[in-house]
């Protein structure tokens, strides 16, 4: 039997105050995931477990202030997963032999409504459906909403306490460890002297009522997504293998005014015009901001761009996506000194970057893929 | 024929080049039906065989499918390869007690000693503006059958293929053939030939959704599958081919792939062969579905004259964009 | 229209597309982008609801002129003239 303690929160730390567990006996629990808030001197702190097992016993009750060290649960190292159960109908389960507090979190809520496959993937991984929002017809839960949930890391967990803001920076977080922790990332970086395309889109725009204007992202985006039909191998996944995928589906990052990244899909940018691409960033911002995505949007991305925009640094080097292999960087457009045919001159210059996985591709790969992108960029008309 | 070895044929064509290679390489191998010689078929399909083969191949038959088509079943059992033609599916009704106490069983009453190698082939389908009596989907009422294989026909190439095989099996095979697609063209390979009877096929891989027709649905669903696919949405289209036995197999496959599953048919939709196929993913795969199984068929009413109402009364590609779209993006 | 209501109008539109920031503490002469941390992404959003609602027109080579708020407001009441 694991001991679950009162943790210290710094050396200043004497004793906390348990506001609240987020987990009952019976679950099963995994390192990192949440299991208990705490009442500091320093706010509420959420804090996590270290093992895995499932929760035997909760020796603390609620509201009760404690020494550091102090046992607060006991949990059961069994890998046996507990979730078995969920299967059993309550009407099945006595009353003395099982007392209601004791049910297992995912038990489901009765009336809810999920796909018989969601249900079986939810049950193999331990998700509690309780905790789904279902976007199927009737907000039935769907296998993308389970999926979504796994990558989200939803650790069983009751649902005010889920805070957008923080849920998505713990979505973040976890994304970018997995990656740094699993993706060899190589890196390369190019210049481009912008002023042809620039020049381009302010005669583009001339021609274009206000609603229409394009910027110069879309023009990144659609060399990006030629410069992929040309060097396919950047777009896919890693899984067992490299897995090129035929859909060119450019994930966008947005940043949220709130805090953290989320990275809608702009799906089959191959095959979108400049005008399209815009349309399609009108669209997908706003919503992206207003957090009403689909979630065909959020999980179908083949490959990243992230783009800083005017007023930026010049350079980003991205972390890639798992299980992508590829994202690009554009920093901020900025002048500089530009050397050409033996004369110096004063340019709009864009640093691209690409972080690639180098378990999937070779610079080579990178390189013939950036120098493709530069090659579109110095001919606008043919984009 | 262009440069790939490929030939543009109608469905006429197909079937008709199908009965002469099948007559050509069996001398057992006859034609009979209503107006199959000297008129060259009802439509046009069997035209100019009476004067290749002759009337001994080729043999008009008076106006009464329980007498011509126990007919064929009597020299089937005395080992001829008989192919006979039910003008249309309507007229079958006539014949169904040879078809279900003959045909179909003799095998079984007579303890396995006499097989009834007769192949029967019915023009059926809607969208000709033949009204209520001479537009019929009855797939499921033979599918129905034990005893019965029943073949549905709703390319060129199992136009083209599916009687040579037929032709082979030693039990009684129906085939549908679809009137309204008879004047449709389409490439084939200059070598097309006999196919494979016993399993369904995948005409469009996708991972989205697993469309499963047979017959009159097969071009509509290929046609909406191609739209859906502007909009982002990559459907897999089935032909069942065989509508008795059922290939399972590729479908719960492709149901294993893309967790959904509609269902389309021109027949009317209670009883329908979408009916049975629905119930066995159910059985099966019921843990591989992401969304309930939808089907589409015919609307249970009889089959307007008006062309308007003829086509509201059976499923079309919007129809089917317009489900598909319910299903995968709830609008 | 004075230029107190252009204002208002101003802080209204920014508000819509900025939620979390207080267009009321901009001082005249800040830059508006900087100052609020507005990318290019809604500040194009930004002109696109200052035409509609105004009935002007920006060009792209006027986003220059409309940097700060004194800008801006100037530049609205010289184009609705």
């Amino acid at each position: 039997m694991i001991e679950f303690q009162m943790p210290s929160l710094g050396a200043d730390m004497e004793a906390g105050t348990l506001a609240e567990w987020l987990v009952k006996p019976g679950d099963l629990v995994k390192r990192g995931d949440v299991i208990a808030v705490v009442d500091t001197q320093k706010g509420l702190i959420d804090i996590e477990v270290f093992d895995e097992g499932i929760i035997h016993e909760l020796l603390i009750k609620e509201k009760e202030k404690v020494p550091v060290g102090t046992v607060m649960a006991l949990i059961a190292s069994d890998k046996e997963p507990v979730v078995k159960q969920e299967e059993k109908m309550p009407a099945k389960i006595t009353e003395e032999k099982k007392p209601v507090e004791k049910l297992p979190v995912t038990e489901m809520r009765h009336g809810i409504k999920v796909s018989p496959l969601a249900k079986r993937i939810a049950v193999e991984k331990g998700i509690d459906l309780n905790l789904i929002k279902g976007t199927g017809e009737g907000d039935a839960i769907t296998k993308e909403d389970v999926e979504r949930a796994i990558v989200e890391n939803i650790a069983p967990k009751e649902e005010r306490k889920i805070d957008s803001t923080e849920s998505i920076r713990m979505a973040v977080a976890a994304a970018m460890s997995k990656s740094n922790r699993e993706i060899p990332h190589y890196y390369l970086e190019t210049k481009v002297d912008m002023s042809k395309a620039l020049v381009w889109l302010s005669e583009a725009n001339k021609q274009r009522s206000v609603k229409q204007r394009l910027l110069p992202v879309v023009l990144l985006l659609k060399a990006v997504a030629k410069a992929l039909t040309e060097v396919p191998e950047l777009n896919g996944y890693w899984e067992n293998g490299l897995q090129q995928k035929d859909d060119i589906n450019i994930g966008f990052v947005v940043s949220l005014r709130s805090g953290g990244v989320m990275i809608p899909a702009i799906h089959h940018a191959d095959k979108k015009s400049i005008d399209e691409l815009m349309a399609s960033l009108n669209d997908i911002i706003p919503r992206t901001r207003a957090m009403k995505l689909r979630s065909s949007e959020l999980s179908e991305s083949t490959i990243t761009v992230t783009n800083l925009g005017e007023g930026n640094v010049e350079t980003v080097y991205g972390i890639i996506y798992p299980p992508q292999v590829a994202i690009i960087g554009f920093g901020s457009i900025v002048e500089q000194p530009w050397a050409e045919t033996g004369m110096l001159d004063v340019r709009p210059v864009l640093n691209i970057t690409l972080s690639a996985d180098h378990r999937a591709t070779d610079g080579a790969t990178g390189s013939r893929f950036l120098m493709t992108v530069k090659n579109y960029l110095d001919k606008p008309a043919e984009l | 024929m262009d440069n790939n070895g490929t030939l543009k044929i109608t469905y006429r064509e197909a079937i008709k080049q199908a009965i002469r290679e099948a007559m050509k390489k069996d001398e057992k191998v006859f034609l009979m039906g209503e107006d199959v010689g000297r008129y060259g078929g009802a439509f046009a399909v069997s035209k100019g065989l009476l004067q290749e083969f002759g009337p001994e191949r080729i043999m008009d038959v008076p106006l009464s499918e329980s007498g011509f088509v126990g007919a064929g079943i009597g020299a089937a059992l005395n080992g001829m390869r008989p192919i006979v033609e039910v003008m249309t599916v309507n007229f079958s009704l006539l014949a169904m007690d040879q078809i279900v106490n003959n045909a179909a069983t003799l095998l079984h009453m007579s303890g396995g000693q006499l097989n009834v190698p007769v192949v029967i082939r019915m023009g059926c389908g809607i969208g000709r503006q033949l009204a209520a009596q001479h537009s019929h989907s009855w797939e499921p009422l033979y599918a129905h059958i034990p005893g019965l294989k029943v073949l549905s026909a709703g390319t060129h190439e199992d136009a083209r293929g599916m009687l040579l095989t037929a032709l082979q099996d030693p039990d009684p095979v129906i085939i549908f053939e679809y009137t309204f697609l008879l004047n449709k063209e389409a490439e084939l390979p200059a070598n097309a030939g006999a196919v494979d009877i016993t399993k369904a096929k995948v005409l469009r891989k996708g991972k989205d959704i697993s469309i499963i027709t047979y017959g009159a649905g097969v071009y509509k669903a290929l046609d909406a599958a191609a739209d859906l696919n502007s909009i982002g949405i990559d459907a897999e289209v089935i032909d069942l081919r065989v509508l008795r036995p059922l290939d399972e197999t590729t479908i719960f496959n492709s149901v294993k792939k893309t967790h959904r599953a509609l269902l389309v048919e021109e027949a009317w939709s209670s009883v329908n062969v979408s009916s049975e196929a629905s119930a066995r993913i159910m059985e099966n795969i019921f843990y591989e579905l992401d969304a309930p199984v939808q089907r589409l068929g015919g609307v249970e009413v009889p089959i307007p004259y008006p062309k308007h109402l003829e086509n509201a009364s059976i499923p079309q590609p919007a129809d089917i964009i317009t489900k598909v779209k319910k299903m995968l993006q709830h609008d | 229209m004075t230029e107190q209501d252009i204002k208002q109008t101003i802080f209204q539109l920014l508000k819509k597309i900025a939620p979390d920031t207080e267009p009321e503490k901009l001082k005249p002469d800040d830059d508006i982008r900087r100052t609020l941390e507005i990318d290019s992404f809604d500040a194009l959003q930004f002109v696109v609801a200052l035409d509609a609602h105004f009935g002007i027109e920006t060009p792209e080579a006027d986003y220059g002129k409309i940097a700060t708020l004194r800008q801006l407001i100037s530049y609205i009441m010289k184009q609705k003239k």
